[in-house]
């Protein structure tokens, strides 16, 4: 890289990051210790997913040695108030469960101690007796008046519906010569960042002010929600971004209320607090993207023009509206034509509350779920009307000279050129090419399929967007909302260093280093003469309600502040430097860290010197400068104006384009998809830098399809979640990539000052679609479902139903089998021959003794009354030991025939509750056979981290079961020898 | 055979990057609590803590090593190498280092260094690898930002090829 550039804005400069993060001097927010006396907290979290709380008891925690303190839901209840909604319905959300738990990782308590390790210690000592309500994680079902009622004073859990129409969709539909829809369904994924949430919080007295250190990534219109809830002044509640972050993808906007729950417990227990979540708590207590079962419908005219939209969006919400839901819905609201010039639009949006994870900002934001219905409508379309896919889209994409557009639902797109994406994708891929391969494939009997998707990428979000869960009259009453403000500050101290304030908060973007390209160039610097401070300071920094790192603000609108900034310094500067050399201001250029006469390079004087003038002189300078070299601009994308009666909102400043084209062959064998082409084409407006650029094109890539075809937190029908560790929620490692083919082409934004567009989103949004679409075409149907994992796909590639992933079908036989199957938990069954009589057998069965002998990890047994048994036993599953307390029942007795056993089973690590089934019938020369048939859900941590083992454990434990069972029944008859005692075998 | 009890700390001394360094453990500690907290060195990274992730990768006499999966007792005397120990001695980058940072193969940098401490062994066992061969080996680290493609051109690069 040469000393002096044209401009460094535009070129592949390194990271001014790097250098720290390789060499390990990086900060995070778990290296810091910000106060002296943290202690460290440990959130008990609830195991079931909706169940009434009957009692807390924290005596045993507090008695811990180490132990500083817990908190309970009451307790936080006494000092804070619930956080508010972004929609008007009575639900009280606390951070912390109070009377109800209504997901499986809702925070029952919160222990601080000396360390981490005496903190978790705490926690399996406090008991909780829970009374277990029905639940759900079924969007359809939670919606539907079956399922239990999670907010009693909502009393429904639909706790949002809106409808909208633009232009005259019904006359579209009617008049249409085709109509096509999909009902779709839309899993549950998420970024999960490699750094988990983190934060120190403090309460102070005298006065009363909390101060948090955190990751937390925005937007600061959430302190304004934090301040309510804790009930302080804003700034009473200073917030401390860290300086790195180990990503976030949007995810870390959620950690907001554990921000006001570890503050309040600060409060209760005087002391600061250090929280960093772990991997566990985070796939199940965090935040998702959300899940969806919805139905979109397009009509068209014979000639492929797409004349009509009708969406039915059905958001699976999570336990809790926390805001900025319902915003997910409301994100590409504005863009609901797509790239396409369709004006007749109707949406209808409902979200329903299920006992799952609280969704809230990821990656692509309502993208990924968006594009799924209208990209693959598209293709349904195209099916229909017997169109090329790349076909119909061309003949609907607004075209280049339309620019800016107003889009039916308010968005004003600023510039862009579809078909030429279209085109260069084809080329890239050679589409032709492609498709003589597939024709090859299908005659070769192969199942090949070719896929596609367009988007806009809408960046720099208006705050305002979101009070589309509003009606027109409910914002009215409100008052105005609007806006996006982007702030930043340039300054030059009295040595002459340069420093930049973004209030960015990045997690990985690279701020640092398009920011200094941005100031080099405005002061003819070189960009690592320039330090660039990305953290937040709420009480020291110039920060506004939009800042934060997150709808790819920063280079659709923060960066436009940056330049701004720079261009004041830059002037002032110019102006300094013009009287010291008695020039015109016009005449001097800030070229190689001096100001010089333009055509005179030897008449100049350091930059350096001319900044320094502002401090150490500041009454020799030019009468009309004010001193100092300190310049923020704050500024409002003038566009983001509130939404008008008619429900359209400017929802954002750019609108960026991504086209993605993907190719697959299916093995019918394996189900395994190989992707064998996958090309992306960007219009992201002037690019700043090519390499973070690149980055983030992979990078949304990698997100986009690893929800296509492997991410999943799965639930079972009971709403436990399934996909506690990284070993269960899989995400893309690099050998599950494949070569990505990049196509770039620009159209400056008119809406920024660099011409730039944001980016980010990218094929996050598009690759779940443009996949999906491959699958549909290659499997000749459009009925699919991410993630495309390969019992899924080989179901569908055989004809076969498919079952869900980690499922295995029972199988009819003698040995013990399990089936995980949709119906939810765990059944199975089996055959054992017994060597003796039934009667032998039942009287054994019944025995206290020898069932505490023969019940794996069995530590006491007693029976209580004449049909009911206490035990306490300790199992082992995936690595995790615990103690359960068991209470078995007997019921339907008959003897020396049947029996049912109806049982239940919690623990520290768990909870399960089931029944099976025994009957014994007689085989005749003194033997039996004994069958039985067992149903169990289980939950919990056991569950979560291990439900990959469940069935594997059940069935070894039954097997162990009736091997010391057939041992005693030995032992009773002919005296078992001591060496088959020994070594525990049959024979 | 030393016994202690649970929560007795004992003196662990070991070798960081050819330094010694010491500090005390109770039995239980993990060796990245240990590195980080007792130590301060912080450059080591916590992503899953139950070994999935390879964020906390580090090399323990000799072997790539998830250093969530280890007690700091268990390390009493050993030789590590983490990421504070791969610059070159002015503070410089090494070769591997200044690839990563060329080819954009870092972006957020917190799963970075356990990728650094695992292809230092790797390329000292296989100084040319393939793509393919880069590709597997990665395959051990969990990165969410890059979509590992820079990261594969970075080793490559730092191999030579």
């Amino acid at each position: 890289m040469s000393d002096v550039a044209d401009r460094w804005v535009g070129t592949r400069y390194p990271r001014k990051e790097d250098a720290a993060l390789l060499t390990g001097n990086a900060r995070f927010i778990d290296d810091m210790e910000p106060v002296p006396g943290i202690r460290h907290a440990a959130i008990l979290r609830s195991p079931h997913p909706h169940a009434r709380i009957v009692s807390i008891d924290t005596s045993k925690a507090d008695e811990l040695a180490g132990v500083h303190g817990v908190v309970t839901g009451a307790e936080i209840a006494d000092v804070i108030n619930p956080i508010p909604s972004a929609i008007r319905v009575p639900i009280k959300f606390y951070p912390i469960a109070i009377d109800k738990v209504r997901y499986v990782g809702e925070p029952v308590a919160v222990v601080a101690a000396e360390d981490r390790y005496i903190a978790e210690d705490a926690l399996e000592l406090i008991e909780i007796e829970y009374d277990p309500l029905p639940a759900t994680a079924d969007p359809k079902f939670g919606a539907s008046g079956d399922a239990a009622i999670l907010h009693d004073d909502v009393g429904s859990n639909l706790v949002h519906h809106r409808t909208f129409r633009y232009g005259d969709p019904e006359s579209a539909f009617e008049n249409a010569d085709t109509v096509v829809s999909l009902d779709w369904r839309y899993p549950r994924y998420a970024s999960t960042p490699m750094e988990t949430y983190g934060l120190v919080a403090n309460f102070e007295r005298q006065p009363d002010r909390y101060t948090i250190w955190s990751n937390f990534q925005g937007p600061f219109i959430l302190h304004a929600l934090m301040t309510g809830a804790l009930g302080v002044a804003g700034n009473r509640l200073r917030l401390v971004t860290s300086p790195h972050s180990g990503g976030s993808f949007g995810i870390k906007q959620a950690m907001f209320p554990y921000m006001v729950l570890l503050a309040g417990c600060s409060k209760v227990l005087g002391c600061p607090l250090k929280w960093i979540e772990d991997r566990l708590e985070h796939l199940v207590g965090s935040s998702t993207a959300s899940d969806r079962a919805d139905r979109v419908e397009a009509a068209f005219s014979n000639d492929g023009e797409l004349v009509g939209l009708r969406f039915e969006n059905l958001v699976n919400v999570g336990a809790y509206v926390r805001a900025p839901e319902p915003a997910s819905v409301y994100r590409m609201h504005a863009a609901s034509n797509g790239c396409y010039r369709v004006q007749n639009i109707f949406v209808d949006n409902r979200l329903v509350v299920t006992n799952t994870t609280p969704i809230g900002l990821n990656r692509g934001y309502g993208g990924p779920q968006f594009y799924y219905a209208l990209e693959r409508v598209m293709d349904a379309g195209a099916k229909e009307l017997g169109v090329d896919p790349a076909e119909i889209r061309r003949r609907n994409f607004i075209a280049p000279e339309a620019f800016p557009y107003n889009a039916p639902a308010g968005a004003t797109y600023d510039s862009g050129d579809y078909e030429t994406g279209l085109n260069q994708a084809l080329d890239l891929a050679d589409y032709d090419a492609l498709k003589k391969r597939r024709d090859k494939a299908r005659a070769d009997g192969k199942l090949f399929g070719i896929g596609m998707a367009a988007g806009i990428e809408p960046s720099g979000s208006n705050m305002a967007y979101v009070t589309l869960a509003q009606t027109p009259e409910e914002r009215a009453k409100a008052g105005g909302r609007s806006g996006g403000l982007g702030t930043a500050t340039v300054s030059i101290d009295p040595s002459g260093s340069v420093t930049v304030k973004t209030v960015s908060t990045p997690a990985g973007q690279g701020h640092q280093t398009v920011a200094a390209q941005v100031v080099a160039d405005a002061l003819g610097l070189r960009p690592d003469q320039i330090d660039v401070v990305t953290e937040v300071d709420t009480l020291t920094s110039a920060w506004s309600l939009a800042s934060g790192n997150y709808a790819n603000r920063f280079s659709s609108v923060v960066v436009g502040a940056i330049a701004a900034s720079a261009e004041k310094v830059a002037r002032k500067i110019s102006l300094i430097a013009a009287e010291n050399l008695e020039v015109a201001p016009e005449d001097i250029e800030l070229v190689g860290g001096e100001a010089r006469v333009v055509g005179v390079p030897e008449k100049a004087l350091p930059l350096r010197r001319v900044a320094a003038q502002t401090h150490w002189h500041p009454t020799g300078l030019p009468k009309e400068l004010d001193p100092g070299l300190f310049e923020t601009t704050i500024m409002n994308p003038p566009m983001l104006d509130a939404p008008d009666e008619q429900d359209r909102v400017a929802s954002a400043v750019t609108f960026g384009y991504v086209f993605d084209l993907a190719a697959m062959e299916i093995d019918p064998k394996t189900g395994e998809i190989e992707i064998v082409k996958y090309v992306s084409v960007h219009d992201v407006g002037n690019v700043l830098n090519e390499l973070v650029v690149e980055g983030q094109i992979y990078g949304g890539f990698a997100h986009g399809l690893g929800g296509a075809m492997l991410e999943e937190l799965v639930y079972d029908a009971g709403a436990n979640p399934q996909s506690g560790t990284f070993a269960d929620y899989l995400c893309i490692t690099a050998p599950e990539i494949p070569e990505l083919t990049i196509g770039h082409f620009n159209t400056p934004s008119p809406h920024n000052s660099l011409g730039a567009k944001g980016m980010g989103d990218g094929s996050s949004m598009l690759a779940p679609t443009a996949v999906a679409n491959a699958a549909a075409d290659a499997l000749g149907t459009f009925e699919i479902e991410l993630p495309l994992t390969l019992n899924k796909i080989w179901a569908q590639a055989n004809g076969q139903d498919y079952v869900r992933a980690g499922a295995a079908r029972a199988k009819v036989g003698d040995g013990p089998h399990e089936d995980q199957g949709a119906g939810g938990g765990l059944t199975g069954g089996g055959n054992v021959e017994l060597s003796a009589t039934p009667e032998e057998v039942w009287k054994l069965l019944l025995d206290p003794d020898t069932l505490a002998s023969v019940v794996p990890g069995c530590e006491s047994l007693e029976q209580q009354g004449e049909d009911k048994f206490i035990a306490q036993v300790t199992i082992g599953v995936a690595g995790i030991k615990g103690t359960y307390d068991a209470e078995i029942e007997l019921r339907d007795m008959v003897e020396n025939t049947n029996v049912r056993l109806v049982g239940k089973a919690s623990g520290a690590l768990g909870f399960g509750n089931g029944e099976g089934l025994v009957s014994l019938k007689p085989l005749g020369d003194g033997r039996t056979m004994l069958s039985y048939s067992y149903q169990a859900n289980v939950g919990g941590k056991v569950a979560a981290v291990g439900q990959r083992m469940l069935g594997t454990v059940t069935r070894l434990l039954i097997g162990q079961f009736f091997r010391g069972f057939e041992r005693r029944l030995k032992s009773d008859g002919d005296q078992i020898g001591f060496l088959s005692r020994l070594f525990g075998r049959r024979r | 055979m030393l016994r202690v009890k649970p929560d007795q700390k004992q003196r662990i001394e070991l070798t960081v990057n050819g330094r010694k360094y010491s500090g005390y453990a109770t039995p239980r500690l993990l060796l990245t609590d240990f590195l980080r907290h007792e130590l301060g060195l912080y450059g080591t990274h916590v992503g899953c803590e139950h070994g999935v992730c390879g964020a906390c990768t580090i090399v323990i006499d000799g072997a790539a090593t998830r250093s969530c999966l280890r007690y700091a007792v268990q390390c009493d005397g050993l030789e590590l190498r983490t990421v504070e120990g791969l610059a070159v001695e002015d503070g410089a980058l090494n070769d591997l280092q200044k690839a990563f940072n060329e080819n954009g193969a870092l972006q957020c940098g917190f799963c970075t260094a356990g990728i650094l401490m695992s292809v230092t062994r790797f390329l000292e066992e296989n100084p040319k690898p393939t793509r393919k061969e880069v590709t597997e080996m990665l395959s051990g680290h969990i990165c969410r930002c890059t979509g590992y493609e820079q990261i594969i051109r970075a080793i490559l690069q730092a191999s030579g090829q």
